[in-house]
């Protein structure tokens, strides 16, 4: 069912999740390499890759790792943002589903697609603000992040195993998981005591998953370089012709005349 | 947004077939027209393969179609699976409604509740689809007010041409029907222009501080994307062919659904002789300038998403 399941009113709610450290991220992508590893043979299998030596790869990607400037001058910081699925408690990706495929589990907060019943309608990504799914194109389904689920319950696995594959391949131990639901886990502590961040809070969709801000620089010793302001990258405004075919191309040069 | 050229298909059509078979029913219903049985055949014939061929159309971009009818399953939450299931319910008062018409040759007693069970099916189906849009808070080109008023008054206006240049060539036309086309017209230039004024002022809540929780160390801009290429989000929700030309697109869209039936609908009052090709042009110029206007709906909407892609605003 595409309805939220109810809050508990007793006990804790168990909202598994992960806490990603933006401070040590060094952008390296090896979660989003070894989160596709795993996920092409696993709950969501396969992630399909096209073109992938032509000129235009693309694919399934659970993890997209952006990087950003913050501030400006010797207060500016470079920050890599790995971005995943949040696991909203109020996952509008969820209810906006018509079939039923799209699901949030009740028992650890995690947000899945039953593929077998996807048409393949695309309204959860629209629903989705952290553009988190991703649409299978070969199989016709919406794909995304399982947080997965066939590694955390996994008892064929060492125990120390059983975290999601981007947490375990993190050279920096920039990601945590953990049941953000219970603030006495490590993670809950992680947060509380960094200053933990929730995305885009004002939309009300409540993500599970929490961003550390990075440190303060210390200005008392290592070098400080001149703050450089670099120009504005691919702004993602103006006109971008990419995907318009060759009536969308006549139009363009008719009307910019 | 990407404008899916079935989704433009299916909501201009469709939109105009239930505009079209609501008012004929409740004209039929206030004898407002003359029950002829050919009027009767060719207006709910139209009307039903606008919104069947919509239907079907809005299909094609499914990557599924053969599991569409799972999408009935969820009205509690979804209002995709409403739009299906008032869609497919409102076949049943359609039918009722064109027998009466037809074959009976009467909208009075039980078929006369029908055609009224049909006007309200039309009305909440149309409702239904707007309200897709309306509650995606991700796009706040949409999420506004006049998102579902938009919906309707298309579907009216386009309904109101189509019935109007049919009961034209039929002879049976009346100046109530004119009167009817001339509100369309009226709803349509209002709400649209009410519409673009909102887009045009009021960014989305979201920034990239937001969306990073960086705004503590000061403005956020985008260093490196993640990818060379694009990615689905980027090809689904970055969209931004339009934005370019779209003062030219709304003035061109604004001319074929305002300016031109407007002067066709005048002209056509007050000369007779060129009614019929009068009515009939109106009514083809409303859908294209529909078309154009909801092709423009998705190209020029922002998704919050895009944040993460270099956008300033959402």
């Amino acid at each position: 069912m595409t309805l939220l399941p109810p809050h508990k009113t007793d006990g804790h709610e168990v909202k598994l999740g992960l806490v990603i450290d933006l401070d040590t991220c060094v952008g390296c992508h090896a979660c989003a390499v070894n989160c596709k590893e795993w996920n092409t043979g696993g709950h969501s299998a396969p992630l399909p890759d096209n073109d992938p030596y032509g000129s235009d790869p693309n694919g399934v990607w659970f993890n997209r790792i952006h990087t950003f400037e913050a501030g400006i001058g010797t207060d500016s910081r470079t920050v890599h943002f790995p971005r995943s699925c949040l696991h909203c408690e109020e996952a509008a990706c969820v209810t906006v589903c018509p079939t039923g495929a799209s699901y949030k589990r009740e028992e650890d907060g995690i947000v899945l697609v039953n593929e077998d019943a996807c048409i393949g309608c695309k309204l959860c990504s629209w629903a989705c603000p952290y553009g988190a799914r991703e649409y299978d194109e070969d199989a016709g389904v919406m794909k995304k992040c399982t947080l997965c689920i066939d590694r955390i319950y996994n008892e064929t696995m060492p125990e120390a195993d059983r975290v999601p594959a981007c947490v375990s391949t993190c050279p920096a131990s920039a990601r945590h998981f953990g049941d953000l639901g219970d603030p006495e886990s490590d993670v809950s502590q992680l947060v509380a005591e960094r200053g933990g961040k929730e995305l885009m809070p004002e939309l009300g969709y409540k993500p599970v998953n929490r961003y550390l801000p990075p440190r303060a620089p210390r200005k008392d010793q290592g070098a400080h370089g001149v703050g450089a302001s670099l120009p504005w990258v691919s702004s993602g405004e103006g006109t971008n012709l990419a995907g318009a075919g060759r009536f969308l191309r006549w139009v363009d040069r008719v009307l910019s005349r | 947004m990407h404008p899916a050229y079935s989704v433009i298909f299916f909501t201009t059509a469709s939109g105009a077939g239930y505009g079209l078979v609501a008012l004929m029913a409740l004209f039929g219903v206030l004898n407002g027209v003359n029950l002829d049985p050919w009027l009767g055949a060719i207006g709910f014939g139209l009307g039903t393969l606008l919104i069947t061929g919509g239907l079907l159309s809005s299909t094609a971009h499914l990557g599924h179609p053969e599991r569409a009818w799972r999408a009935y399953s969820q009205w509690k939450s979804s209002w995709l699976s409403r739009e299906g299931v008032l869609a497919t319910a409102t076949y049943v008062p359609l039918a009722l409604t064109a027998w009466g018409w037809i074959v009976e040759g009467s909208l009075s007693g039980i078929f006369g509740l029908f055609a009224v069970v049909l006007a309200m099916f039309c009305l909440l189906t149309v409702y239904a689809t707007g309200m897709i849009y309306a509650t995606l808070r991700t796009i706040s080109a949409w999420h506004n007010r006049r998102t579902v008023p938009v919906y309707l008054s298309f579907a009216l206006l386009t309904g109101a041409a189509w019935l109007h240049a049919l009961a034209q060539i039929f002879g049976y036309q009346t100046p109530i029907q004119a009167a009817v086309v001339g509100v369309g017209l009226m709803l349509v230039w209002l709400l649209k222009r009410s519409y673009w004024r909102i887009i045009d002022t009021t960014p989305g809540i979201p920034t990239p501080e937001s969306a990073t929780g960086l705004g503590d160390i000061g403005k956020v801009r985008l260093l490196d994307n993640p990818t060379m290429t694009e990615t689905f989000v980027q090809r689904e929700m970055g969209y931004s062919v339009a934005r370019k030309h779209a003062q030219k697109l709304r003035r061109i869209a604004f001319v074929a659904y305002f300016v031109i039936p407007f002067a066709l609908l005048f002209t056509s009052e007050s000369s007779p002789g060129i009614a019929i090709p009068g009515t009939l042009a109106a009514a083809i110029l409303v859908t294209v300038g529909a078309v154009i206007e909801r092709w423009l709906f998705f190209a020029e909407a922002k998704h919050v998403s895009m944040l993460y892609y270099g956008a300033k605003s959402a």
